[in-house]
């Protein structure tokens, strides 16, 4: 039986919920904060961008190892 | 070790690349090969090269990442030969620089502080050369020379090297050590955050190769199965709907391919700020 490709399967969804949900947190505070005071929506939006790229860099770690189950 | 994990990974992808039928045509066209396939014309097959024992042929991602390095110094000699002759630049030289004072003011200046302008040369050589290779597995017949985990490796081992050795060039040798460390904490814990701190210098590079090397990958992986969908369902009126799926994808793709470099950059600038002003 092959357990291989569901739990490859599986580790994907997993992570990417988890990425996901970083984002959509790290998104939130971003728009409020912008709300607060609009002058520095500059400043916001480039460490938003760098957080983001961070968490996604992590949730691709799991991807990759998913990737290699997959296809080994 | 490092060098036997890059090659258990080249090595698998490699083997499934070899199986053509299935998820074989995906990986196909992703993954590194011999052979340059332009596809209603013929393939072109590459030299093999064997140099004491150890293999380096010319594949397909080496060839596209020639021609990204060929295309940076081709623009960029321009660029700078029109510098000499006036400092205020206009048409060609005016857009590039544009995307160099980006990666001055962005970048450079406000996590290395004073003293960034050594680093210079560095960051923008790596801005453009990763931008390039992204950009270029977006053409038609293009290849995506940084889904390579070999490549990204390397560009994060050539980051590590300017890391440590400015960081030992302002401290010292012995003095970089000590500065990792925070000062004013318990004798106890010292042990424990070195050893922490000297983890920290390898995976931050490692987490740089592989942060690129997947999300390009993963991109590129996304539209060949949308597109792919097409062949699996084996009807026509899938294919308006793929269509429109893998373009909204690849316009996404381009927004990664600039972030991803801009990424790559501002954590490398991050890391040399973090190492020679370690007081900050």
């Amino acid at each position: 039986m092959e357990y291989v490709f569901l739990g490859a399967g599986i580790g994907a969804g997993l992570t990417v919920i988890g990425g996901g949900l970083g984002i959509g947190k790290l998104a939130a505070s971003a728009m409020d904060a912008t709300g607060r005071q609009p002058e520095a929506s500059g400043d916001i939006r480039t460490s938003m961008i760098i957080a983001a790229a961070l968490i996604e860099g992590i949730s691709l770690f799991g991807l990759v190892i998913c990737i290699l189950l997959a296809l080994k | 070790m490092i060098l036997e994990s890059v090659k258990a990974v080249t090595d698998t992808l490699s083997k499934v690349a070899d199986k053509h039928g299935g998820s074989g045509w995906i990986m196909h066209h992703v993954l590194d090969s011999r052979e340059l396939g332009l596809e209603p014309f013929g393939v072109i097959h590459l030299p093999q090269l064997h140099l004491f024992g150890l293999d380096i042929s010319i594949t397909k991602h080496i060839i596209f990442m020639w021609l990204a390095a060929i295309i940076v110094l081709l623009i960029f000699s321009v660029v700078a030969r029109s510098y000499k002759k006036s400092l205020v630049p206009k048409g060609f030289t005016n857009f590039w620089e544009i995307l160099i004072v980006f990666v001055r003011d962005e970048i450079a200046k406000p996590t290395i502080g004073e003293g960034y302008q050594k680093f210079l040369p560095f960051l923008l050589s790596t801005f453009f050369f990763i931008l390039t290779m992204n950009f270029l597995g977006l053409l038609p017949y293009g290849n995506t020379a940084t889904s390579n985990i070999a490549i990204t490796s390397t560009l994060a081992v050539f980051s590590f090297i300017v890391i440590q050795g400015s960081g030992m060039k302002k401290n010292g040798v012995f003095g970089y050590f000590k500065g990792l460390v925070p000062h004013g904490i318990p004798i106890v814990f010292l042990p424990v955050l070195f050893i922490v701190e000297i983890l920290g210098l390898f995976t931050k590079p490692f987490a740089l190769a592989v942060r690129l090397f997947a999300n390009m990958t993963a991109g590129h992986i996304i539209i060949f199965s949308l597109i792919g969908l097409i062949f699996v369902l084996q009807t026509y009126f899938v294919a308006p709907v793929s269509i429109a799926f893998a373009l909204f994808i690849d316009l996404l793709e381009i927004l990664v391919a600039l972030i991803q470099a801009y990424i790559f950059t501002i954590l490398t600038s991050l890391f040399i700020g973090m190492a020679v002003h370690q007081d900050h």
